[in-house]
């Protein structure tokens, strides 16, 4: 749908526009985080491409990669309706340098989203106006969807009942065993997380 | 129900009214509280909408006198956590049961309030039993209205009785046991009369 903005980001970034593809009308660009800023806006204030609404913000962990942290945003144009995918890539292996500037100046809804990044996967804005955690609280440690963040880890706010206390075993209930719900989350601590 | 031969044995005491008559008001009081429970209902879920099922007309919770939802937990007795509680609610979900007064009961509606259920990562509460005690647990994702009822009359025994350990719903018949004897229909040969006496067979008795 728009190979359109691939072509015009293309010629305007040249090399700071590290891959494009563009499948079955599902068009992608990494770009270089540097130039993450300008791009927004470019692909804001162009007004051939009018991308005015910003669909989605979220990180993916791929810890075996570096950078590893890769930030996908989703935008739309309401006028013209068509779509782009826009992906680059920040942090090392221990997520220094995860810093990335924040649009919220050029979308402001991207707020809470780059909040939301943030919370769970541990990225900093540059230049976002309150930057906090939003889904965990903020006693919460860690970003719970790196791939470091052990599976099996919880951060309980009250502290819990000890079998003593309630005169009866507290493990989960038959038929709900230790193992029950997200088996891949079970299979041992990722590799990484033991040399921690 | 409404039987009291089950609730506290009464205690005669030889030539004190006194131990014979207190003996008695416990019976009486468990029988009245069991059918005027005031629900608070903490409700987080999907389960929810079964909640919403067990309060309409098809099922009809005022059939036990537990139907009166009170949003205050010092109005209330009985408190209904049903659907997933995360930790960012465990605090809260503590203080609404510390405000309640004596005597209170604690349904974990569903088996999120019970074990935390599928979500078994960082965010959730792995059962509210871990937070507060729990009075009667009631598995299912969600339960049905008729596995509720069956918990709340558990629940009302219990009260009769006195009686503070944990009930857990089972459901009557898992249908998983008996797949041999569901009803099954086949199509026989010509004789369409032949259906009926196949269809008896596999009903249960």
């Amino acid at each position: 749908m728009s190979q359109l903005a691939l072509d015009k980001l293309k010629e305007r970034f040249g090399t700071a526009i590290l891959e494009t593809h563009s499948n079955y009308g599902d068009d992608t660009a990494l770009v270089d985080a540097a130039q993450w800023k300008a791009i927004g806006k470019f692909l804001r204030e162009d007004p051939a491409l009018d991308f005015d609404l910003p669909v989605d913000l979220c990180g993916v962990d791929f810890p075996d990669r570096l950078p590893r942290m890769e930030v996908v945003l989703h935008l739309y144009s309401i006028a013209r309706h068509h779509r782009v995918r826009v992906k680059t890539r920040v942090g090392d292996e221990d997520m220094d340098g995860a810093d990335l500037d924040s649009l919220v100046s050029i979308w402001p809804g991207l707020n809470w989203l780059e909040r939301e990044v943030f919370d769970m996967s541990g990225v900093r804005f540059r230049g976002h106006p309150d930057l906090r955690r939003i889904l965990m609280y903020p006693e919460f440690e860690g970003h719970p969807l790196q791939r470091t963040y052990p599976a099996d880890r919880t951060q309980p706010l009250v502290p819990y009942r000890t079998e003593d206390e309630a005169g009866m075993p507290l493990n989960k209930l038959e038929p709900f065993g230790y193992d029950e719900g997200m088996p891949f989350g079970r299979q041992g601590p990722h590799p990484r997380a033991e040399d921690n | 129900m409404g039987d009291m031969s089950n609730a506290n044995r009464s205690l005669t005491l030889e030539g004190n009214e006194q131990g014979f008559a207190t003996t008695k008001v416990d019976a009486m009081l468990g029988w009245a509280r069991k059918y005027s429970l005031f629900a608070y209902p903490f409700i987080t879920a999907c389960c929810g909408m079964e909640f919403m099922a067990l309060n309409s007309p098809r099922f009809d919770l005022a059939r036990f006198g537990a139907e009166a939802p009170r949003f205050s937990p010092r109005q209330s007795d009985l408190l209904w956590v049903v659907g997933t509680i995360s930790q960012r609610q465990g605090p809260v979900l503590k203080r609404i049961y510390e405000q309640m007064m004596e005597p209170k009961w604690v349904f974990a509606f569903g088996t999120c309030a019970s074990s935390g259920g599928f979500y078994d990562n960082y965010t959730t509460v792995p059962g509210i039993d871990k937070i507060i005690p729990v009075d009667v647990y009631i598995p299912g994702c969600p339960p049905r209205p008729e596995a509720v009822l069956d918990g709340l009359m558990l629940l009302q025994d219990k009260i009769a009785r006195g009686e503070r350990r944990a009930g857990v719903v089972k459901p009557r018949v898992d249908p998983a046991d008996h797949v041999k004897e569901l009803v099954q229909l086949r199509r026989s040969a010509n004789d369409p009369s032949e259906l009926a006496p196949r269809l008896h067979a596999g009903v249960r008795k």
